[in-house]
């Protein structure tokens, strides 16, 4: 089955370009130890999913670019086109002039409005060249103008015009200082309304990415593109082939589907987060080596103290003794320190996958009550190694993770709202400070609501 | 003027008085301005606000109408006006104002961006006061965003620059090319009136301004996300702003500027373009506007680094905006365009109101104004309470400043 991406904006589309880049070069890379057979049958899926092919046999990106300013989508057209592996569709993309002056209503309220129909178009058109459609992959940023209004506003199209089909939104989260200025508004806007149309979202913080890229990846002078790319590897982690049972020699067919089906068990609670490991510069990667228990207890690690990368993991945290307190941490209030996880997905790449031992995973403590451990948590995996690492191992979860940086989201935005300013830019546009406070109370309602998880 | 298409042959040059634009049209830049596209008149406005305003405006609304509508239609997509003038004279500043709200009622949805060139101390119109005052009021209520700029200032950094120039000290020489002041990449070769250096300093501003329009980067702006970010509240829209490099020493044997210094010359006063104090005074608002091979961990370094010393107000803690243009400008390898929504303007008007209330206590230079036809002085009174208006709410703002950061409720949800 495939998935439709629609890339929104400056950050979506230059996001985009890195992700079918990577998933691309994933398919030529050297299979590790998997047999020749095994390795076709996993570019096939991966190209299916992902690409569809063209004439002159060069794959085409399954994607539609949109952004309200011409520069970035046709850097990111030739760029495609120059590397002569892959390359976008010719009538794939959706331009304007003015942008969207980093203003969510402005996407929204004008932008949406007026060009529905050419955007819903273009992607009908990418959708009738699937054999079988798996949903939508819609990557965005919430800081701007056009991929968090114009994204908000397509997202909610697609549910109404392809109700059966699932949507997940690939959402940035901006970095909390310097990038713009109304961000806190444009980002609560976003998320309010796309919890309530899309169906998952899988948020990245640049913030993470950021010391991603500083501390393990070693980059000195961080640009977006190295930004950009951590994430992409990460969202291939993925997103690539995967066995669908154990012992079952076929691959996944419906990605989307089993993603959601694992791991939004509730509407309220549909923010995912992403980790992987190892994650390294490649000079450094030739030198080490890895082995599966010390891949996976770093990663149950990060998953329980909130880590987002491996370096820094704080070993102090344990999951809670049921009945007893945490070790070292009483408390009345609920300690966030301690993660906890409604569902969680291990996916697993590489050498000797079959020995890897998740049981640690499955242990009732590090999850809600609500659903038993053989639910909440499962695991993917191929011997099919990915991009270079012999072995690697991403961990997709919704969990509390999110809640702290949504709520002083939350928080900041509230305070600029109660002076009032910067609402006249909005208002200006059809917009009332009623939307803003429908924002903010389904926003409380999400971070109460992951806050009083507990086991 | 048109952001995204070839700007030249979309400006309007208007004077009332031939001299310059005649100059500019047998110079080298004739053809690049459509000669269909001046307006022009014999006598000039006297330094009056009200000539300008009354008279020549209604006298040639019509023509300017019909210019700009010409204009407008060979944009793909006209997305602001950039009106530049003097504040202290009579045709900029009374025409230029009377523009201003042509353009709000013809194309209200078009920003319009504001380089006003504020009178300094000493200079010599004396009924730069009323004049300044008169326009005040008009940019107050129908400009979108004003980037105020005076004399002393450019000229200040005119003298900076040329100690530098001629110091002879070893190992200062500097690349001609990469002067705030050239004109290089321009076609007038020589400096001929003593104005140029200055005026091409605002020329590198608006540059700048335009980067990420015209050219590819990591982070685009547009002109309409200046306004957006920096505007919090529609009357405070008064931007100081500030240029670095001045230049770069063309001895290779000194190592090139730090990125760094780069950042923190942007926030000191040697490189605004206005004499404000900002850093002792109130920040809403920051954009920073980046050109060259700068990337995003350098631009968040310096944030951090910088951040402590300024004070930004409550609600806005962490109010910055920033843009990544891959191209920097000739003769750089780097720039930086600061833009400061700043309570330091404060002074600046309270000093322009202190003059202007000198002159019109004792009624002096009244009659000219009050005998232009439409001219009342009920216009001088709202004028001033305009700008007291404005004073106030900065005052407001001010006197937040050292108070703590309140603490404003959130909403309770029931669970």
């Amino acid at each position: 089955m495939s998935i439709v991406t629609v890339q929104l904006g400056q950050c979506g589309n230059q996001i985009g370009f890195e992700v079918f880049d990577a998933l691309f070069r994933d398919t030529q890379c050297s299979p590790g130890l998997c047999s020749k057979r095994e390795n076709e049958a996993y570019q096939a899926s991966c190209k299916e999913r992902f690409f569809r092919e063209e004439e002159n046999g060069v794959p085409v990106a399954r994607a539609v670019l949109v952004d309200m300013e011409p520069k970035v989508i046709n850097q990111t057209l030739s760029k495609a086109g120059q590397s002569g592996r892959w390359k976008y569709g010719q009538h794939a993309c959706f331009c304007q002039r003015q942008g969207s002056g980093n203003n969510w209503a402005y996407g929204y309220s004008v932008h949406g409005p007026k060009h529905e129909e050419s955007i819903m178009n273009l992607i009908q058109k990418e959708v009738e060249k699937c054999d079988s459609l798996s949903g939508f992959f819609i990557i965005m940023s919430m800081a701007g103008g056009t991929g968090s209004g114009l994204g908000a506003f397509v997202t909610q199209k697609l549910q109404d015009q392809y109700s059966s089909s699932l949507k997940m939104n690939q959402i940035i989260w901006p970095y909390r200082t310097g990038e713009v200025i109304v961000q806190n508004y444009n980002s609560i806007l976003t998320l309010s309304h796309l919890y309530r149309s899309s169906d998952a979202l899988l948020i990245h913080e640049n913030d993470a990415v950021h010391k991603i890229c500083a501390k393990q990846m070693n980059i000195k002078q961080i640009s977006f593109r190295d930004l950009n790319q951590v994430l992409a590897h990460q969202l291939g982690n993925v997103f690539q082939p995967t066995y669908s049972e154990d012992g079952s020699s076929h691959y996944r067919r419906d990605p989307l589907g089993d993603l959601m089906e694992h791991l939004v068990p509730h509407p309220e609670f549909k923010m995912l987060g992403v980790r992987n490991i190892p994650q390294m510069s490649e000079n450094f990667l030739a030198y080490s080596t890895f082995t599966w228990p010390g891949l996976l207890k770093h990663l149950r690690q990060m998953l329980i103290s909130g880590a987002k990368m491996e370096e820094g993991i704080d070993w102090q945290v344990r999951p809670p003794f049921s009945g007893l307190p945490p070790l070292g941490k009483m408390s009345v209030h609920k300690d966030l320190h301690f993660n906890t996880s409604i569902a969680n997905l291990v996916i697993l790449r590489g050498k000797d996958v079959q020995s890897a031992d998740v049981e640690g995973f499955k242990d009732p403590a590090l999850y809600t009550s609500w659903l038993e451990p053989v639910h909440a948590f499962s695991m993917w995996k191929t011997p099919r190694a990915f991009d270079k690492y012999e072995k690697s191992a991403a961990l997709v979860s919704n969990s509390q993770l999110l809640v702290k940086p949504l709520d002083m989201l939350v928080g900041k935005a509230w305070n600029m709202f109660a002076s009032k300013a910067y609402i006249h830019q909005y208002t200006r546009f059809g917009m009332e400070e009623e939307d803003f406070l429908d924002s903010f109370t389904l926003l409380e309602q999400v971070v109460a609501s992951y806050g009083s998880l507990g086991p | 003027m048109c952001a995204h298409t070839c700007a030249c042959k979309h400006a309007v040059l208007i004077d009332m008085e031939e001299g310059v634009v005649n100059e500019i049209l047998q110079g080298p830049l004739r053809d690049v301005f459509d000669s269909k596209q001046l307006i022009t008149d014999i006598s000039g406005s006297g330094n009056n606000w009200a000539v300008g305003h009354k008279v020549f405006g209604s006298l040639y609304q019509e023509q300017i109408l019909e210019k700009l509508r010409k204009s407008a239609e060979h944009c793909d997509c006209l997305q602001c006006f950039f009106i530049i003038h003097s504040m202290g004279g009579g045709t900029g500043s009374g025409l230029g104002t009377f523009l201003l709200k042509v353009l709000e009622d013809e194309f209200p949805e078009v920003y319009r961006f504001v380089t006003a060139v504020y009178p300094s101390n000493e200079d010599d119109v004396i009924t730069s006061p009323y004049n300044s005052m008169l326009a005040m009021k008009e940019l107050n209520e129908h400009a979108d965003c004003v980037l105020p700029i005076d004399n002393q200032s450019l000229f200040d950094i005119i003298s900076k620059i040329d100690l530098v120039v001629n110091s002879g000290k070893l190992g200062t020489t500097v690349k001609p090319k990469s002067l705030v002041t050239s004109n290089v990449g321009t076609v007038t070769k020589r400096h001929k009136k003593p104005f140029d250096a200055m005026n091409n300093i605002v020329a590198n501003l608006l540059l700048s301004l335009t980067s990420s329009a015209r050219f590819e980067g990591s982070l685009n702006m547009d002109l309409n996300e200046i306004s957006m970010n920096l505007v919090p509240f529609p009357q405070l829209h008064y931007l100081v702003s500030s240029l670095t490099p001045l230049y770069t020493l063309a001895d290779v044997n000194i190592p090139p500027r730090r990125l760094d210094q780069m950042f923190s010359d942007a926030f000191s006063k040697d490189h605004q373009l206005i004499q404000a104090d900002p850093r002792h005074s109130l920040y809403l608002a920051c954009a920073l506007i980046v050109r060259g091979n700068v990337q995003i961990s350098d631009l968040r370094r310096n944030i951090e680094r910088l951040k402590p010393a300024l004070q930004f107000v409550s609600w806005n803690q962490e109010g910055w905006k920033t843009s990544l243009c891959s191209v920097p400008p000739v003769g750089h390898s780097h720039s930086l365009l600061a833009l400061a929504n700043n309570t330091c303007v404060k002074p600046t008007f309270m000093e322009l109101r202190e003059r202007f209330m000198r002159l019109y206590k004792k009624k002096a230079h009244l009659h000219h104004y009050l005998q232009v036809d439409g001219m009342e002085e009920s216009a001088f009174a709202e004028a001033v309470s305009s700008l007291s208006a404005l004073i106030q709410e900065y005052n407001e703002l001010d006197a937040t400043k050292s108070m703590p950061v309140p603490d404003v409720p959130r909403l309770s949800v029931a669970m």
